[in-house]
């Protein structure tokens, strides 16, 4: 049995029908609500259960574009899934995003395009990053009819939806698929286009009237501690890329440790568990209680017998050349820090080793290097400052969302993101003409 | 355990759970093995003259996810010999002596040929003939079956032909597609009937294929209409059913027919005046087996109810079938939403807005829609608490305004006396 196989695998068309038929059709409903896409959930189950796919996939992509991805790496759970009315009634919410992905899938396969472009209109954006904000970006100006050039600095589209997703949600090759598909449609994307580097600043600015920033994060940072760069400490983000784009060349050591509490902390626990590791040891320096991974993610983890370590923190990377163990401090939980968790302290000299042969940090990304080069554009702790409500930020001809944004959100969040940042580009360019015309 | 034995129309039969004259009486080793599972009769696949049937015979309708709410069939009588399903008959009969045979007739319409059945028929020991004035295809385009039922004298003459030489009681089998279906009793009743079975299956087109445009059962290309039946025609015949029994002329016993799946279906139609029940689409659709839990269920319901016998509930609900015009204008329910057991799923609010009488307000709260119920305009139409997914959220509360009871009647005679119910109050 192939130990990345898909967690949620697609519904047979009966299965659908019978999952479809169970929703209530629910009047403003809360699963659209809780939807950061506002995807008409009870529109797109119904018309699965008229037999209507063509018609439910429309409504799908045309709030989301990446609905096919989302289908996949949303979860659900915490969203439209665990809005669902259903819950409260017999404990079975709808299979919203199994659903969403029998439609998008049927439009995948049956030559439906994801979005049609619009009538020619003046304007131009340029894009940075082809992650799902900017894919999403570009995809609803092309609809509203103004160009849009993405810049992608590698040379392969998709970003996290690409390379992080926990192999068992999604493969890198169902996401490249998805992009071909917006391709088709009109999305141009330029790779090796890294701006400041191979793109002038100058010329992105000449080229196009707004920039919309959806650069995502960078890698994890190191430790910090001493030993942090023996052999055997990895990136958890870099591990996971390995194991989706060169899953023969992926190792795992016998006994990891994985530094962090996060979801990309239990996505590299699970994904060293299913590569072959004998022992698999979370390590978080505050409590369960504390752990920002989603419930149902954590019980993944349980699943694949992780051993939960609370309340310690890496002090030291033990080794020589080589990873042997993880020294661990001993914490507990002062005072409250401004996210309003407490604030994990060390305890005088309670420490103690573990013994490991890789250690896996998941424990926060870095904010890209571009973003300061950004004319104007004013960070926070580097993530770039936006008015929410339009995604502009300080400089009025940029606009950002995603990662760079949120510092590390989900795919429907980031697509919500670049839709609205766009919606908002092309507002300002109707108006600029309308301006133009009085002139 | 309550008494599930029960006199029909001089007939002694078990329980009153009877198969209906339709495929799974075709055979006696079908009729055999029903009454092995527990029916208390069967009334057998209608003789004739032998026919022949088309390939592709059946259609339905599903509702949702479940199957055959309503089914369609064009298939005609009986296909075999009638020696053949005499000699069964027979057999049947001498087999299982407690158990009700009836031998279902339909020939063409000449008083030696029914003379000649019916000697043949009860000849075989059957309990009692049921007349199928009702068949709605096929054998009505050859002046049989519904082509007898729908017009009254008819009905009436060949009943009379049956009982110049039945031994046995007859029932006349009544059709529903005909206006006003107290006439064709009343004319079984002229006749000499000694009881009526209602109803037989209601003129249907099932659907459309989407893709051929040719409606179902497709038959090369082609299609005919054929008769309804099972859980969808239940209503209409419960309506048919309370007007047969209640008219003064014909005051017969009623054999009750249409979508009966369940004791409760059973016990709605007995409550109505039935005093036995004929199945035929559950069958098709589940097998003989379901009559264990019809007997079983009816008879805890009347044990819980404190009836000593099925005989008790025959036509217990009559009183309360009235005219419109003599219900009561000044009873008044409005809804009540339990508040603790809404999910937020704004169909009640929908429901009111758009279908009825926008008495329902909604709000978003905690990413749900919380509904309050606009008590002054509420006219109590019921649909709210028809639409709501969740057992016992919505119900109708009584409000008792201190009014006496007012009939159209006396209404109408002076509405100025009543400012109540004019229209300025909202109705």
């Amino acid at each position: 049995m192939n130990p990345f196989a898909e967690l949620k695998p697609a519904l047979a068309l009966d299965e659908a029908l019978e999952e479809a038929s169970r929703c209530l059709y629910c009047y403003d409903a809360p699963c659209t609500r809780a939807c950061p896409t506002h995807i008409d959930v009870p529109a797109f189950i119904k018309k699965i259960g008229s037999g209507n796919l063509r018609g439910s996939a429309a409504t799908i992509l045309s709030a989301n574009v990446l609905g096919a991805s989302c289908a996949r790496v949303c979860p659900t759970e915490v969203l439209c899934e665990g809005a669902c009315v259903l819950n409260d009634l017999h404990h079975k919410p709808i299979k919203i995003g199994q659903l969403q992905r029998h439609a998008t899938d049927w439009a995948m396969s049956h030559g439906m395009r994801p979005f049609v472009a619009g009538t020619k209109q003046p304007g131009s954006v340029g894009i940075l990053g082809a992650g799902p904000a900017g894919l999403a970006c570009a995809a609803e100006l092309l609809r509203l009819g103004i160009e849009a050039v993405i810049y992608e600095a590698s040379e392969r589209p998709g970003g996290l939806n690409t390379t992080g997703v926990a192999e068992y949600k999604m493969t890198p090759e169902f996401s490249l698929r998805e992009i071909a598909w917006l391709v088709e449609a009109g999305v141009e994307v330029r790779y090796g286009s890294e701006v400041g580097i191979t793109v002038p600043l100058g010329e992105l600015e000449s080229k196009h009237d707004f920039v919309f920033v959806g650069v995502g994060l960078g890698s994890i940072a190191p430790l910090g501690i001493s030993g942090d760069r023996l052999d055997g400490v990895v990136d958890a983000l870099a591990f996971i890329e390995e194991l989706k784009m060169e899953r023969s060349r992926a190792r795992v050591g016998k006994r990891v440790a994985i530094v962090g509490g996060g979801n990309t902390a239990i996505d590299a626990v699970t994904q060293a568990q299913r590569l072959g590791a004998e022992e698999v040891h979370l390590i978080y320096r505050r409590g369960p209680e504390e752990m920002p991974a989603y419930h149902h993610e954590v019980e993944l983890a349980k699943q694949a017998s992780c051993r939960f370590h609370f309340l310690v923190n890496p002090s030291r990377v033990v080794g020589e050349g080589q990873v042997s163990g993880l020294e661990l401090q001993r914490m507990r939980l002062g005072e409250p820090d401004r996210s309003g968790r407490r604030t994990p302290e060390p305890i005088d000299g309670e420490t103690f080793v573990l013994p490991v042969d890789m250690v896996i940090a998941a424990t926060g990304q870095k904010a890209r290097a571009l973003l300061d080069i950004l004319p104007g554009v004013k960070l926070d702790r580097g993530k770039v400052l936006v008015d929410e409500r339009t995604m502009q930020t300080s400089n009025p001809r940029y606009y950002a969302g995603g990662d760079c944004v949120s510092g590390g959100q989900e795919v429907v969040n980031a697509v919500a993101e670049g839709k609205r940042a766009a919606t908002q580009m092309a507002a300002q360019l109707q108006q600029l003409q309308r301006q133009a015309r009085k002139a | 355990m309550a008494d599930l034995k029960i006199n029909f129309a001089g007939i002694e039969t078990p329980n009153p759970f009877w198969l209906a004259s339709a495929p799974p009486t075709n055979t006696g080793d079908q009729v055999m093995r029903a009454f092995d599972a527990g029916w208390g009769g069967a009334v057998w696949k209608t003789l004739g003259d032998p026919i022949v049937n088309v390939s592709s015979r059946y259609s339905s309708v599903d509702m949702g996810q479940s199957r055959m709410m309503g089914l369609n069939n064009i298939e005609l009588i009986t296909d075999r010999p009638v020696e053949v399903n005499l000699r069964e008959m027979r057999e049947v009969k001498r087999r299982y002596p407690k158990h009700t045979v009836i031998a279902s007739l339909m020939v063409e319409s000449k008083r030696d040929i029914w003379h000649e059945m019916v000697k043949r028929a009860e000849d075989t020991g059957c309990d009692g003939l049921e007349l199928n004035f009702g068949c709605p295809h096929g054998m009505s385009e050859r002046g049989m079956g519904s082509a007898v039922g729908q017009v009254p004298e008819y009905a009436c003459q060949i009943t009379e032909w049956v009982k110049e030489v039945a031994k046995t009681p007859v029932i006349v089998k009544l059709t529903p597609n005909i206006t006003d279906i107290v006439y064709p009793a009343r004319a079984a009743k002229k006749g000499g009937a000694d009881a009526v079975s209602l109803i037989n299956t209601i003129n249907s087109i099932t659907g459309v294929d989407l893709d051929t445009f040719t409606p179902r059962p497709d038959v090369g290309g082609r299609s005919a209409h054929g008769g309804f039946c099972g859980p969808a025609v239940k209503p209409i015949a419960l309506n048919m059913l309370a007007a047969v029994v209640q008219d003064k002329e014909v005051r017969l016993p009623v054999s009750g027919i249409g979508g009966i799946s369940n004791w409760r279906d059973a016990a709605e139609f007995i409550l109505l005046g039935a005093s036995t029940v004929q199945v035929c689409t559950a069958v098709m659709h589940y097998g003989f087996r379901i009559v264990e839990d019809m007997i079983d269920g009816l008879s805890n319901y009347l044990d819980e109810k404190g009836f000593r016998s099925v005989r008790e509930l025959v036509g217990r609900s009559l009183p309360s079938v009235s005219r419109w015009e003599e219900l009561d204008l000044n009873y008044k329910v409005i809804a009540r939403v339990d508040q603790d057991k809404c999910i937020g799923c704004g169909l009640c609010y929908i429901a009111c807005n758009d279908g009825a009488h926008q008495s329902i307000a909604a709000e978003a709260a905690h990413g749900r829609t919380k509904v309050s119920i606009i008590e002054d305009t509420c006219v109590g139409c019921n649909l709210c608490s028809l639409v709501c997914p969740v057992d016992g959220c919505i119900s109708m509360i009584r409000v008792d305004e201190g009014r006496p009871p007012l009939t159209w009647k006396e209404y109408s005679q002076d509405p100025k006396a009543h400012p109540h119910l004019g229209p300025a109050n909202g109705h």
